[in-house]
């Protein structure tokens, strides 16, 4: 975008983009004094099925397809020699998800990976970001006309782990983008999901689940750029905090340009806070430069864990602990089970109770 | 054979401009089979009777005693006074988002008998309560008395109490908001229960209408944060023609 001057430099925290992210514990990934190892960390966790394709191609072959103002993001794009690429060929259905797994080195690093979803094909990758590691990335993903793509990251990190990241959708007409971010893991967290549109009928429906806890920092900056003519986005994060020092951010930025009319966009946020010390900062912002939509809103809500809730359940008999589980379980219900997954689900909401239950210790 | 008793009773309600107190002594004691109606003007304190029981973390006891068969109820957490055998169904029953009606049912009859209901058995046990509380099964993928109207979240708290099976039941209102067709069924469900497992009930109302279904043994007045009177079924009609001006002396 406009803002030339800073991206290209380290950030100092001053920045509107940086402001909330605890540079300290990056480990120097947004340092550009700091060197990175330049790995290949991402790969298929079994064999690809027919049409789809990983290799890994010098990134001068596949240069990037739109300008990032992100500095991490450019510094990826600079550092990685290589670029990991999946390929889904045109007109092919892949039932099954495509899993792939991350390997990260002792040190920071960087990857940058392409995503190739062919004309009127349809697929679900599902990215395990898991381990320890110190991980800038930038994934792009280009949906060709008539395509459907699920595209679902788990944040399962270790502890110790840092991850920042950018997932960039070029979307093209009739496509549809489905992007599911899950952050658990990790003690800096940041994803930035953006989007553009490269036709008519472009559609995406982003859904987000956090939980941070004691002195952790998910942050999660969606971009939505609704340029071209009747599309639409559908925005949906939910995020839990426990824990002293446990941080979340998330951030909204819808933007409907002139000549985009007929958008149709909703974005929504809603933090539940189940401790106290710990900070949810939400802002969502939409920009309309067209009157000529079929409609766009926001809404975006912090609120206390519910002791009436507790209450209701505890008085049936149910212990406060499963009672916890229960509204936590049904607080993310919403958008987990969207996963359409028991087997992904099953180990989220463990994960989740399993971080509960050390919170404060 | 249960018993349930409330002595001296005092009872403050935590609020941000300070505590409030509501109960000034209350004295009541229940036994398995015997129905008592609680009645009494609007803000005198009885749901503050039923919640301090029931153990809302939003009361203060702040003197008196309650047992059950001589067991400390205000040392029990809620969920254990629930295990003693304690229900409470509540006069403004709480929406719980993301949790489904069937899964809580499971969840509580497992906590509250100790061990997961049989398959089985357990989806027929359902089943067979619902349909004769007039819910339609389809409430059992619901949200829990998300969305429910007055009168189905009644109902709802009705089948709960059927499924859990509780030694003495506190129904707080259960019969604001319901229809006729519905008081009845209610009613029918509350007798249907006392007939199977000899269930003592506190019943808090505003009308002798659901006393025609349920008859109670005893009539208590509540005013001003106690009991002010009691009798028989009589003084329920003499309530219902000549209000609680009597009580009510400032
Ligand atoms: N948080 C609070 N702050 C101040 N007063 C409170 C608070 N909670 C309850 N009270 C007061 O306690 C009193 C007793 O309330 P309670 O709900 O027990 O009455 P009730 O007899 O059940 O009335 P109703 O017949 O209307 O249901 C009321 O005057 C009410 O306003
Ligand atoms: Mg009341």
């Amino acid at each position: 975008m406009s803002q030339l001057t800073t991206n290209y430099l380290t950030p100092t925290g001053r920045e509107e983009a940086w402001r909330f992210t605890p540079l300290k514990k990056l480990s120097g990934i947004h340092d550009l004094e700091v060197s990175v190892a330049d790995n290949i960390s991402l790969f298929a966790k079994s064999d690809l099925p027919k049409g789809v394709s990983l290799t890994t191609p010098n990134t001068s072959d596949h240069p990037p397809a739109y300008a990032a103002s992100d500095i991490v993001t450019n510094r990826v794009r600079k550092e990685a020699k290589k670029t990991t690429l999946i390929t889904i060929a045109d007109n092919t259905e892949i039932a099954e998800p495509i899993f792939l797994k991350r390997k990260c080195g002792p040190t920071a690093e960087v990857s940058r990976a392409v995503i190739q979803v062919g004309v009127n094909s349809r697929a679900t990758v599902v990215i395990e970001n898991n381990g320890a590691g110190k991980l800038g990335e930038e994934i792009e993903i280009s949906l060709a006309a008539g395509s459907s793509l699920n595209f679902i990251t788990l944040q399962e990190w270790d502890l110790n782990s840092v991850h920042l990241a950018q997932h960039h959708a070029i979307i093209g007409k009739d496509a549809q983008f489905n992007s599911y971010v899950v952050s658990i893991g990790g003690s800096t967290v940041r994803i930035s999901p953006t989007v553009e549109y490269t036709g008519m009928g472009a559609s995406a429906e982003m859904y987000g689940v956090y939980f941070a806890t004691d002195e952790q920092h998910l942050e999660h900056r969606i971009h939505v750029n609704h340029s071209v003519p009747n599309t639409k986005s559908r925005v949906n994060y939910k995020g839990a905090l426990a824990g002293k020092g446990a941080h979340t951010v998330w951030i909204g930025d819808v933007y409907i340009n002139k000549g985009a009319e007929g958008t149709d966009t909703y974005e929504l946020n809603r933090n539940l806070l189940l401790t106290d010390g710990a900070r949810a900062d939400s802002v969502p912002n939409l920009e309309i430069e067209t009157g000529e939509i079929v409609g766009a809103g926001h809404a975006s809500t912090t609120g206390r864990f519910d002791d009436e809730q507790l209450f209701y359940l505890q008085s049936r008999g149910i212990p406060a602990d499963i009672a916890r589980r229960l509204v936590i379980r049904g607080f993310f219900a919403e958008i987990i089970s969207k996963l359409k997954s028991e087997e992904i689900e099953e180990r989220l909401m463990n994960r989740i109770e399993s971080e509960l239950s050390r919170v404060g210790e | 054979m249960s018993v349930l008793e409330i002595k001296n009773l005092q009872v403050s309600v935590i609020t941000e401009a300070g505590n409030k107190e509501i109960l000034r002594g209350v004295d009541l004691t229940i036994k398995s089979g015997e129905t008592h109606a609680i009645m009494g003007p609007n803000g005198s304190g009885k749901s503050t009777l039923a919640y301090s029981i029931a153990g809302h973390p939003k009361y203060l006891i702040t003197g008196g005693s309650v047992t059950l068969d001589g067991n400390d109820v205000l040392e029990m957490s809620v969920d254990e006074r629930a295990k003693a055998g304690l229900f409470l169904a509540m006069q403004y029953p709480v929406e719980v988002p993301g949790v489904s009606v069937s899964n809580f049912l499971r969840t509580a009859v497992t906590a509250i008998r100790g061990e997961a209901p049989k398959v089985r058995t357990w989806v027929g046990e359902v089943k067979e309560a619902m349909a004769s509380l007039n819910i339609d099964t389809a409430f059992s993928e619901r949200n829990v008395n998300e969305g429910f109207s007055g009168g189905e979240k009644k109902r709802h708290e009705i089948l709960q109490m059927e499924l859990l099976r509780p030694k003495i039941a506190i129904l707080d209102e259960t019969d604001s908001g319901l229809d006729v067709d519905a008081l009845r069924i209610v009613s029918e469900g509350v007798n249907r229960v006392k007939a199977n497992s000899d269930l003592g009930v506190m019943l808090i109302t505003h009308y002798t209408r659901i006393l025609r279904y349920i008859k109670p043994d005893f009539v208590h007045v509540f005013a001003n944060g106690k009991i002010v009177e009691e009798g028989g079924p009589e003084l329920a009609d003499k309530l219902e023609e000549q209000g609680y001006a009597a009580y009510i002396t400032a």
